[in-house]
C-alpha cells in the first residue's frame, strides 16, 4: 500500500493508505483526529474545515496523495498551538459568547473564522458584513448571529 | 429502616414501601438517601406532575388547560422510577439524565438545578446521558419541549435530599445542630467556623440502607443559580473539537459502514451483480444485502463511498414510484375535511384561505449514524436517541434477541429537530452487524438523508373565517397532512393514558389527539374549530421541530392579517384587540415596541408580525423583509438568496426560565428555522424520489440569509414551573416572515416555502445514489 507523509498539528505523520482516499477519512478513520466533522463529503457544508499551510480548506475534497511532506495540516485540535496558548483567541471569543449549540459544526466554523480574519488582514482591511455573509459553513442549529458576533470579537483579540 | 441521624423527622410510616414502588404517601416532597459507599440520593421522576383538570369545556380549547406537555408529564406518574444523584469523594455531583442532549442545553440546565439546591458550583456537577432504562417505560422520551417541565421538580428534590444528608453528616462530624450549619459553594461550615467540603462529607454521608426523607425546596425568591445566564456545560469541549459524537467513538472492530440505497423512496434490493468485485475493492471487508439496501464495511468511510458508488444492484421499486408533489397534493385535496360554517348573518363577509406546505427534510448536520455490535446472545448499540426505549425494543425485534440482552447507549447528538426521535440508524446498524457478524460504525451519506430519511409531511391548511361589523364570528381550520409517524413512543403514551385524557379527546385517533393537544388559536374569534385529517402512510415522516404548529400558525396568521385588512385594521392593532391570551399579548407588545412596528422603511422593505401559543407559553415575532431587487438578486456562489429578513425580534414567555442564555439560543435557532421554512427549504418529490441530495440542494438558512439585526426578549414570568422552549421559536417566526412576504408582494403565497416552484439546482445522480467526493479541494483554499 502506498505511504503518504505530511504534517498534522505540528508533527510529521506517515500513513499507509490508497492515494485517492480523501484526507478527511485519513484524519478521522486512520489517525483518529475527530475534530473535523463529516456533513456532506462534497465540500458544501464545510463542517470539516481545517487549515493547510495556514489557509482554510476542506479535507473531504483532497486526496491524501495531494499532500507532501512539507504540507502542514492544522485541525481544530492543533489550533491553540499555532498561537502557543491553551486556547486560540477565536475559541475564547466562541466561549465568551456561548456560540455552540449542538457543537457539531463549530470546529469547522472556528477554523473558517480564523482563516477569514487572516485573509482580510492580509488584504489590509477588517471584516465586513459581506465577508460574514460569504461564510458557507452550515449551522443547522441556527447559531449564525452568535457566530458573526464571535468572529468580530475574535478578530479583535487576534 | 435506618433512622436519620439528625432532627429531620420522617414523614413516612416505618413500613413505607421502598423507593420506586407506587403507594408512597406523599404529605410533601420525599427524597431517598440510597445505600452506597458514598452519598447517593434519588427522587421519583414523577414529582411535581399534578394531573390537570380532566373535564375540558369548549371553549377554551384543550391545550390551554391540558396540553402535550401535561400528557408527557402526567404519563410518567404510574410508572416512573427514580433518578439518582451521586456525590463522589472529590466533591463532584454526578447525574445521568434520562433524556438526550442534542444541543438544546438540558444538561446545562439540569446542572444548574442541582447546583441551586445543593449549594455547590455548577462546574462541579457532571451531567451525563442515561442508557436506555426499560423500567422508566414512558419516561425516557426527549420531545415535545418537555424536558424542563418534567424534570424540574424531581431533580431539585434529589439535590435537596443530598444537601440534607450532607448537612446531617456534617452535624455529626462537627458536633453541631444542623440548624447551626451553613452550606455554600460545596462547603459546610459550622458555628465555630470549622468547615468540611462535600468531597470530605460524601463518604461520611453514605447510607447503609435506603432511607426516605422529607425535603423542602429553595423558594423561588431565593434562587441564586436558576434564572441566571449560564454558558453551556460542553462549550469548551465543542470549541476544542473534543466533544464526542457517535462517529467519534472508538468501539473495537466497529469499522466504517455505509449503505447503497435504492433510487426510489423505500425501494429494496433484489440482487447484487458485482458483489465479489466490490468485496475486492481497497479497504472493503464486507458486503451484505439488507432490507434497506446493500451495506458495505471498509477501513475508511471514503472507501465505503467508493464501494457504494461501484455497487451494481438490481432494485425493486418503492411504494411511491411515479408519484410527485402534484399527485400527493391532489391526494391531500381529496382528503380535506369540509368546513361546517355555523349559521351566520347573511351580510357576514367570508375569508377563505388555502395554503400548501411542501415536504421538508428534518435532517441534522450530523447524519443518521450508529455503532452496533450484535453477537449471538447480546447486542450493544451507541447512537443519538431521543427515545432509547423504543429503539431498544425495535433493535431487539430486528435482531431476534430479548430486550434485556440489548444495551442501548445514548450519545449526545449533533442536532435533532425531531430526526433523532427515531432509531432508524440504530436498528439498521444492528441488522447490518448481525448480517456481517462484526461490529459496524454506520453512517448515512448526506445524500441518503433528504432522499430516504425522515421528512416533515406535506400538508395543506384551509381557513375560513366570517366577519361582521368589525367582529370575527367564526374561524375554522382544516389541516390535512400526509401521515405523521409517531412510532417513537408518543403513541404508546397516549394509548396508556387514554382514561386520563381530557374528555374532548374521546374517540379521536392518535394524530388527531396530538393535534388537539397542541393546537390552539389564541384569539377571540367566536366559534373556532380546528380539525386534522391525515392520509398516506408511504412516506418516512416525523415531527420537525414542532409537529403541526409551524404550518398551522403560518396559515392562521396569514388569515389574521387578511381579516385585519378586510376590517381595515392594522395587523398589530387588530391582534392586540382580539388576542385572548395575555402572555401572547405581552409578547406581541414587546416585539412591536422593540422592533418599531410601523416605522418608516424604504420602499420594498416590509414588516411582518405574528404570535404563537403552545406549551403554556407564548412567542411573538416581528421581522423586516427586504424584497428590493438589489437584495433579492444578490449573488452568492451556488446559493439561494432571494428576499432577506433584515431584522428579527422575538419575545418569548416560557414560564420560569432556568437558563435565559439557553432560551435565547433556542429562539435564535427557531427564527433561523422559520426563515428557511417560509422562504427556502423544501424537498421536491418527482418520479418517486426526492431530488435533494445535499446542503447545496436543500436550502436551510445560511449566513447570507441571516438577519443582520436579531434580538430576543425573554419575558418575565411569575410561573412556578418552566414551560417548553425547544420548539417555541419556530411557529411565530415562519408566520411573521410569511406575513411580511404577503404584505410586500400584495399577494398571499399559497405554497411554502415561497421558492419551491423554482428548482435551484441540478439533481445529483440516483444510480449511483451518492456523489463522488471532489478531488480539487486544494484549489479552493482561502
Amino acid at each position: 500500500m502506498p505511504q503518504h507523509t505530511f504534517r498534522v498539528n505540528g508533527e510529521s505523520v506517515t500513513v499507509d493508505v490508497e492515494d485517492d482516499v480523501r484526507l478527511l477519512w485519513v484524519l478521522r478513520d486512520v489517525l483518529k483526529i475527530t475534530g473535523p466533522k463529516y456533513g456532506c463529503g462534497i465540500n458544501v457544508c464545510k463542517a470539516c474545515t481545517s487549515h493547510v499551510n495556514g489557509k482554510a480548506f476542506n479535507p473531504c475534497s483532497v486526496p491524501v496523495s495531494d499532500l507532501g511532506p512539507e504540507d502542514e495540516v492544522t485541525t481544530i485540535e492543533g489550533l491553540p498551538d499555532t498561537v502557543d496558548a491553551d486556547l486560540h483567541p477565536m475559541q475564547e471569543a466562541w466561549l465568551e459568547r456561548d456560540v455552540a449549540q449542538c457543537g457539531y459544526c463549530q470546529p469547522g466554523q472556528i477554523m473558517a473564522a480564523v482563516a477569514l480574519v487572516k485573509k482580510v488582514r492580509a488584504e489590509g482591511r477588517s471584516i465586513t458584513d459581506a465577508d460574514l455573509d460569504g461564510i458557507r459553513n452550515i449551522c443547522r442549529c441556527g447559531t449564525y448571529t452568535r457566530i458573526r458576533e464571535a468572529i468580530r470579537d475574535g478578530a479583535a483579540r487576534m | 429502616m435506618t433512622t436519620a441521624r439528625d432532627s429531620s423527622p420522617l414523614a413516612l410510616d416505618e413500613d413505607a414501601p421502598p423507593p420506586g414502588r407506587p403507594g408512597v404517601r406523599r404529605r410533601s416532597l420525599i427524597g431517598w438517601v440510597l445505600a452506597g459507599g458514598t452519598l447517593s440520593v434519588a427522587a421519583d421522576l414523577s414529582l411535581g406532575a399534578e394531573p390537570a383538570a380532566a373535564a375540558v369545556p369548549s371553549p377554551p380549547q384543550v391545550p390551554e388547560l391540558y396540553d402535550l406537555g401535561d400528557l408527557q408529564t402526567q404519563s410518567a406518574l404510574p410508572t416512573s422510577q427514580l433518578i439518582r444523584i451521586d456525590l463522589d469523594a472529590e466533591g463532584f455531583a454526578h447525574f445521568a439524565i434520562p433524556r438526550m442532549e442534542v444541543g438544546q442545553g438540558i444538561t446545562t440546565a439540569a446542572a444548574m438545578l442541582i447546583a441551586e439546591e445543593l449549594e455547590m458550583p455548577v462546574e462541579k456537577v457532571r451531567v451525563t446521558l442515561a442508557k436506555a432504562r426499560p423500567e422508566l417505560v414512558f419516561n425516557q422520551l426527549t420531545g415535545g419541549s418537555n424536558t424542563m417541565q418534567s424534570m424540574f421538580t424531581p431533580i431539585r428534590v434529589a439535590a435537596a435530599t443530598a444537601k440534607g444528608a450532607l448537612l446531617r453528616a456534617a452535624a455529626t462530624e462537627l458536633g453541631a445542630q444542623v440548624s447551626a450549619l451553613s452550606a455554600k459553594s460545596g462547603v459546610v461550615t459550622g458555628p465555630t467556623g470549622t468547615s468540611l467540603t462535600y468531597g470530605q462529607l460524601a463518604t461520611l454521608a453514605a447510607s447503609a440502607e435506603d432511607v426516605a426523607v422529607e425535603v423542602s425546596l429553595t423558594p423561588r425568591r431565593e434562587f441564586a443559580v436558576i434564572g441566571t445566564a449560564r454558558n453551556r456545560d460542553d462549550a469548551l469541549a465543542a470549541v476544542t473539537g473534543r466533544k464526542q459524537f457517535t462517529m467519534d467513538l472508538e468501539v473495537e472492530g466497529a469499522l466504517p459502514t455505509m449503505v447503497c440505497r435504492p433510487p426510489t423512496l423505500n425501494g429494496s434490493p433484489r440482487s447484487v451483480r458485482n458483489e465479489s468485485a466490490v468485496r475486492a475493492m481497497p479497504g472493503v471487508t464486507d458486503v451484505a444485502v439488507v432490507d434497506t439496501g446493500v451495506a458495505v464495511r471498509a477501513e475508511t468511510f471514503g472507501q465505503c463511498i467508493d464501494a457504494v458508488r461501484a455497487l451494481d444492484v438490481v432494485w425493486a421499486g418503492g411504494p411511491v414510484d411515479g408519484e410527485d408533489d402534484e399527485s400527493v397534493l391532489a391526494e391531500l385535496r381529496r382528503a380535506e375535511l369540509p368546513m361546517v360554517v355555523p349559521k351566520v348573518p347573511i351580510l357576514a363577509g367570508t375569508l377563505d384561505l388555502r395554503v400548501e406546505f411542501m415536504f421538508r427534510s428534518s435532517a441534522a448536520l450530523e447524519p443518521n449514524c450508529a455503532i452496533a455490535d450484535v453477537r449471538s446472545d447480546r447486542a450493544t448499540v451507541w447512537a443519538g436517541l431521543k427515545a432509547p426505549l423504543v429503539a431498544q425494543r425495535d433493535v431487539a425485534k430486528a435482531v431476534g434477541l430479548p430486550i434485556a440482552k440489548v444495551e442501548v447507549n445514548v450519545v449526545t447528538g449533533g442536532g435533532s429537530f425531531g430526526h433523532k426521535l427515531f432509531g432508524d440508524a440504530a436498528i439498521e446498524a444492528a441488522v447490518i452487524s448481525k448480517a456481517m457478524g462484526k461490529p459496524v460504525k454506520l453512517m448515512w451519506h448526506r445524500a441518503d438523508e433528504p432522499r430516504q430519511g425522515r421528512v416533515h409531511p406535506m400538508a395543506t391548511s384551509r381557513v375560513r373565517a366570517t366577519m361582521l361589523a368589525g367582529q370575527v364570528l367564526t374561524f375554522e381550520q382544516r389541516h390535512t397532512s400526509v401521515v405523521t409517524d409517531f412510532g417513537h413512543g408518543l403513541g404508546e403514551r397516549l394509548t396508556a393514558m387514554a382514561a386520563e385524557l381530557p374528555a374532548n379527546l374521546g374517540g379521536l385517533g392518535l394524530s388527531q389527539s396530538i393535534f388537539t393537544l397542541t393546537q390552539e388559536l389564541p384569539y377571540d374569534f367566536g366559534v373556532v374549530t380546528q380539525l386534522l385529517n391525515e392520509v398516506d402512510t408511504r412516506f418516512n415522516t416525523g415531527s420537525m421541530r414542532n409537529i403541526y404548529s409551524p404550518d398551522v400558525a403560518c396559515a392562521n396568521e396569514l388569515a389574521v392579517d387578511q381579516i385585519a385588512k378586510r376590517l381595515g385594521k392594522d395587523p398589530y392593532a387588530f391582534r392586540m384587540s382580539f388576542l385572548k391570551n395575555a402572555k401572547a399579548k405581552r409578547c406581541l407588545e414587546a416585539v412591536a415596541k422593540a422592533g418599531g412596528w410601523g416605522r418608516s422603511l424604504p420602499q420594498g422593505v416590509t414588516q411582518g408580525i405574528a404570535v404563537h401559543t403552545e406549551y403554556k407559553g407564548a412567542t411573538a415575532v416581528l421581522v423586516e423583509l427586504d424584497t428590493r431587487p438589489e437584495t433579492v438578486n444578490r449573488k452568492v456562489r451556488d446559493a439561494v438568496t432571494g428576499p432577506r429578513v433584515t431584522k428579527a425580534v422575538i419575545a418569548v414567555d416560557a414560564g420560569l426560565v432556568v437558563n435565559p442564555r439557553g432560551l435565547e439560543a433556542q429562539m435564535m435557532g427557531g427564527v433561523a428555522d422559520g426563515i428557511a421554512l417560509a422562504l427556502t427549504s423544501s424537498s421536491h418529490l418527482e418520479d418517486g424520489h426526492f431530488l435533494e441530495a445535499s446542503w447545496d440542494n436543500y436550502f436551510y438558512t445560511r449566513q447570507w440569509n441571516v438577519p443582520p439585526e436579531f434580538r430576543c426578549i425573554v419575558m418575565p414570568s411569575d410561573e412556578e414551573l418552566p414551560g417548553g422552549a425547544g420548539e417555541a421559536g419556530v411557529a411565530a417566526s415562519v408566520a411573521a416572515v410569511a406575513c411580511a412576504y404577503a404584505r410586500a408582494t400584495g399577494k398571499v403565497p399559497t405554497r411554502f416555502p415561497v421558492n419551491h416552484g423554482t428548482l435551484s439546482f441540478t439533481p445529483k445522480s440516483f444510480v449511483p445514489p451518492v456523489p463522488e467526493s471532489p478531488v480539487d479541494g486544494l484549489s479552493y483554499t482561502s
